[in-house]
């Protein structure tokens, strides 16, 4: 039987890989916003699973939430992305020095 | 038995889309894994019951930010190459990290066990079989409810991200000749039209004449 051991499991091996892909990724912000997509991802694992095996409901109205905010996030990021490109004609951003803050 | 296969052939097809999206060269591979991770979460959610959320995960991520993705990584013409420095210098140390994070993690998850505070601390008890309510139902009858003002203020941060990036990628580009409704409206016929009595085969003096 399926438990919330395995779920959790899941949610920890994805929420792994997002870090992992921030870590070996460092100069692609496609990749490394594409990871965070994968953590937050995980984290919507463990919300539904603890609502499920705990039977209350808010767990999965907050996924809910959780993922208006990704998809805005993801929104803006890709906006701000946009216009670094635009105006560097790249997107490494290992040397983002614009703002020199 | 049936639960248990389906759940693993998720999980399994899960996380092997997910190390693809951080380890694809292509990043338009990269966001086609990552669908197809998408795709088996929402599986994972079916598995236990979550069919809402299964469904908004499709609707929203699959169609929505995938597809965005999709568009800039396609649009915006990248070396992505060059952008691939690093990547093996960087591939040990975050290995070792992400090992020691993911063994924490799991075994964190795997020795969970509810306590009778967190039983007796649920906000919304779901509804069981017997109450006839299907899992959208139910998330229906709180959402609009109890959360109804979290949930308009998940609307105002929607609302608020569009307007970021409708302002962030707009630009007004120098010498493109654009219409300019409020100023063509704001014509009068005294502005822009002039009457005059040519005479016949001498043509019109534009010079002072005709606006």
């Amino acid at each position: 039987m399926i438990g919330i051991g395995h779920y959790l499991a899941v949610g920890a091996v994805l929420f792994t890989l997002g870090v992992l892909g921030i870590f070996i990724n460092r100069k692609n912000i496609i990749v490394i916003l594409m990871s965070v997509e994968l953590i937050l991802l995980a984290v919507n694992i463990n919300f539904v699973a603890f609502s499920v095996f705990l039977g209350d409901l808010v767990g999965q109205i907050f996924a809910m939430f959780v993922l208006t905010v990704a998809a805005g996030e993801a929104a803006i990021g890709l906006a701000i992305l946009v216009i670094y490109f635009r105006k560097r004609g790249t997107i490494a951003v290992d040397d983002v020095r614009q703002m020199r803050g | 038995m049936i639960q248990a296969a389906v759940f693993y052939l998720f999980a399994a097809v899960v996380v092997l889309s997910g190390l693809m999206v951080i380890l694809a060269k292509n990043p338009v591979h990269s966001v086609l894994w990552l669908i197809l991770a998408f795709f088996n979460a929402a599986g994972l959610f079916l598995v236990i019951g979550a069919e809402f959320v299964a469904m908004i995960l499709v609707i929203v991520y699959v169609g929505a930010v995938a597809v965005l993705f999709l568009f800039v990584v396609m649009m915006l013409d990248i070396d992505f190459t060059s952008l691939r420095a690093g990547f093996s210098r960087y591939l040990p140390f975050g290995a070792l990290l992400g090992l020691v994070l993911a063994v924490e993690l799991v075994t964190v998850g795997f020795f969970w066990e509810f306590g009778d505070l967190a039983l007796q601390a649920r906000a919304a008890p779901a509804p069981g079989a017997n109450a006839g309510l299907s899992n959208t139902q139910a998330i229906g009858t709180i959402l609009y409810t109890d959360y109804v003002f979290i949930f308009q203020l998940a609307g105002m941060v929607l609302l608020t991200a569009m307007i970021g990036a409708i302002v962030l990628t707009l630009r007004q580009r120098p010498g493109v000749k654009r219409q300019n409704v409020a100023a063509q409206n704001a014509r009068t016929p005294e502005t822009s039209i002039a009457v005059t009595r040519p005479k016949v085969g001498a043509g019109v003096d534009t010079d002072g004449g005709v606006k």
